[in-house]
């Protein structure tokens, strides 16, 4: 058993303090299914919520009625209470974005400018980064007291955190400066070097990517020059936001030990940068819901005789088998708990079957609230025979 | 080249096709593009640097080499190659200048990648013979594999000469060669089996082999296959199970016969659905592609794990052809 607290996502939920929900964790964990359980479960509460969703699978989007981009939130029909869901467009966050800031003529210039089309749509961190501008207008909006993100489903959770700047370092320009105009003289030491390197680097660069889109870079630099100032603050401003004491980010994991590896990588870096942690939201958890170890299980298997034994033979091996996976489970939590002691966790074991509709969701919000430990421990308190069907 | 949906474990299984390659003298190399160190984790080792190293030996004396492409430490290898950039190469990288050229033209990294690939697998020792028999290439995942491999399509960002071209359209042969095999990694759930299938008719547009589809942590199934459907739709008798479990000596309470339904109902469920995507995969596409399977570890993937999951794939036939 690991030694950490439960997380009480009522409580967290509930609480009116509680403006931002932030759902992070490596790709293939539930993050989707988990934020949009949560929201419903909060709405169905009594919270106004909206649920930015990045990339649900197709059916979990239709169950939330946001099966086509629209980049808004639009209500999700059979939710009681009162809960909107969108999916990011970040195509068209960006160009928003743009129009927000320039004059209508320049703003069409830059959308226009190949490089720009590049850098909105296949730059690895855009995603990232309009997820947090659309996190800022959905809390600007003042329509919501709620407000739950999903996280896009980048390979390592501190994407999330690092992207907006990595696109800063883009959009700045320096480095499109020096590489359109290299050539300046009067260097001294160590920057002569770098600076007559870098001709050499622009040289080598164009040969191979070609003049044009250099050319096309340099325009959008031109451009979007004015318009950078507005965005860095924007992007300052969700930072803030990030780091006040109304959100709450959840750590999402699947008992597995590179999403657990991710999820103490990510742990780390929030509390090095203060941003609130309200917990582990532990995945597909299998718990043992027999008090049998799997050697008297395996043991018995072989001993079974009459009538039932072949069936009663075959759910022996497969309790030991999900005993075995229990432990196993149990262990890349307790090693993950032992480094982070005050991260308290909520387990949600595994169900059959994709989760497809709002009831399949509220099953889910229930699972999370439940959050006692289940398991072997505590035999009895776990008749969950419908749990699976 | 191994790919998969994330989360199949395409990485597990890349290492165990190289281990098992390896066996019986052979000589493998193990590639990695994404800069994740999974072959590292794999292998529990510390991070791999950008060259060529041993990381395991296999059965009967073959070895596995490890490299970890870095796309940035490629494209300042060929900088140097043709430019001498000398020691400013190393502060633009510092800079952030390699990454934003990687970014002015997104298929600058991929070429330079299986480029780097591509120069592993045609290298010959000085006895004229091939470096490696063979080249696992732990690849992108499935969602973005044809772009990765679409050397042409990446082609057409850069410049129409130069020294990357060239290399470009050497990798574009290769790929598009007998040499050249795509196996997919695939777990029997629906989605994951749905983007395999997906992919082979991606792959197939793009002229490219498909080799086999590697199911990953096959479950056991205990149950008879006659009960399978009944216990998924819940219908398990409890009173068979309490009096099998009685003639072997355990009498459990009836909560916690409950308990053992309930788990074996989750349990039927699963075994149907694998099942049901194992069915799709025997006659999708027409004709099926070969299929290799792998078991569930229930204790994770060990180094020691690592060589059985090796043992099984040469005991489903896997090992390296003669090449010509």
């Amino acid at each position: 058993m690991s030694s950490s607290d439960t997380l009480e996502v009522d409580t967290l939920i509930d609480d009116p303090e509680t403006r931002v929900i932030v759902c992070c964790g490596s790709g293939g964990v539930g993050k989707t299914t988990t934020s949009a359980a949560l929201a419903l479960r909060a709405a169905e509460r009594g919270r106004q919520v909206v649920v930015l969703t990045i990339d649900p699978a197709r059916r979990l989007a239709q169950a939330l009625g946001v099966d086509e981009l629209s980049n808004d939130p639009a209500p999700v029909p059979d939710a009681e209470g009162e809960l909107a869901a969108m999916m990011l467009d970040m195509r068209r966050t960006f160009d928003e974005m743009v129009q927000g800031h320039a004059p209508p003529e320049k703003a069409q210039k830059i959308i226009e400018n190949p490089f720009y089309q590049v850098i909105s749509s296949s730059f690895s961190g855009t995603q990232e980064y309009m997820a947090m501008e659309k996190l800022g207008q959905l809390v600007a909006a003042g329509t919501w007291d709620l407000v739950v993100v999903d996280t896009p489903p980048s390979r390592s959770a501190l994407d999330f955190l690092d992207a907006p700047q990595r696109m800063s370092r883009f959009l700045d320009g320096r480095m499109i400066k020096l590489l359109a105009a290299p050539a300046r003289a009067g260097g001294r030491g160590l920057r002569k070097i770098v600076e007559a390197g870098f001709g050499l680097f622009a040289r080598a660069v164009s040969t191979i990517i070609g003049g044009q889109m250099l050319q096309d870079a340099s325009a959008f630099v031109q451009a979007f020059d004015t318009l950078f100032g507005g965005f860095a603050d924007r992007a300052e401003k969700t930072y803030a936001l990030l780091r006040s004491p109304g959100t709450a980010f959840l750590v999402v994991a699947a008992p597995e030990p590179d999403a657990l590896r991710e999820a103490a990588y990510f742990t780390d870096r929030l509390s090095a940068e203060d941003m609130p942690l309200a917990g582990l939201v532990l995945n597909r958890t299998h718990p043992v819901l027999a008090p049998v170890s799997a050697a008297r299980a395996r043991a018995a298997a072989e001993q079974v005789g009459g009538p039932g034994s072949q069936i009663a033979a075959a759910v022996l091996r497969l309790h030991a088998d999900r005993v075995e996976l229990h432990q196993r489970e149990e262990h890349l939590l307790t090693r993950f708990s032992a480094a982070h002691p005050s991260v308290s966790v909520v387990r949600v074991p595994a169900l059959a079957g994709d989760i497809a509709d709002l009831d399949g969701l509220r099953r889910v919000g229930g699972l999370l609230a439940e959050g006692a430990v289940r398991g072997a421990e505590e035999p009895g308190a776990t008749s969950r025979a419908q749990g699976a069907s | 080249m191994v790919s998969g949906k994330g989360g199949t474990g395409k990485t597990t299984v890349a290492a165990a096709l190289a281990l098992a390659m390896a066996t019986g003298g052979k000589r493998v190399l193990l590639v990695e593009v994404e800069g994740r160190q999974g072959i590292a984790q794999v292998f529990d080792t510390a991070p791999l640097p950008y060259e060529e190293r041993r990381i395991a030996v296999a059965a009967g004396g073959g070895e596995v080499r490890a490299l970890a492409v870095d796309s940035e430490a490629a494209l300042l290898e060929y900088f140097e190659m043709f430019y001498r950039l000398g020691m400013a190469g190393r502060t633009l990288r510092r800079m952030g200048a390699i990454e934003f050229a990687t970014t002015l033209a997104p298929g600058l990294r991929d070429v330079l990648l299986t480029g780097k690939a591509k120069e592993c697998v045609t290298r010959t020792g000085a006895d004229g013979r091939p470096a490696y028999d063979a080249v696992v290439l732990d690849a992108p995942p499935t969602g973005r594999l044809v772009t990765f491999l679409d050397v042409t399509k990446a082609m057409a960002d850069l410049a129409k000469v130069g020294p990357i071209h060239g290399q470009a359209e050497g990798v574009n042969q290769l790929i598009h060669s007998p040499l050249t095999a795509v196996h997919l990694v695939t777990l029997l759930s629906d989605l994951p089996v749905t983007e395999t299938l997906d992919t082979v008719a991606e792959l197939e547009r793009a002229d490219i082999g498909t080799g086999a589809v590697v199911v990953n942590r096959m479950r056991e199934q205990w149950l008879p296959d006659r009960s399978v459907t009944a216990a998924a739709g819940g219908r398990v008798d409890a009173s068979r199970i309490r009096n099998g479990l009685s003639s072997a000596g355990l009498e459990l309470a009836p909560a916690e016969i409950d308990g053992l339904v309930a788990e074996t109902v989750e349990h039927a469920v699963a075994v149907a659905g694998e099942t049901a995507a194992l069915g799709r995969l025997d006659t999708e596409p027409d004709p099926p592609l070969s299929r290799l399977t792998l078991p569930n570890l229930l204790s994770g993937v060990d180094l020691g794990a690592l060589y059985e999951l090796a043992e099984s794939l040469t005991e489903q036939g896997v090992r390296v052809e003669a090449r010509r």
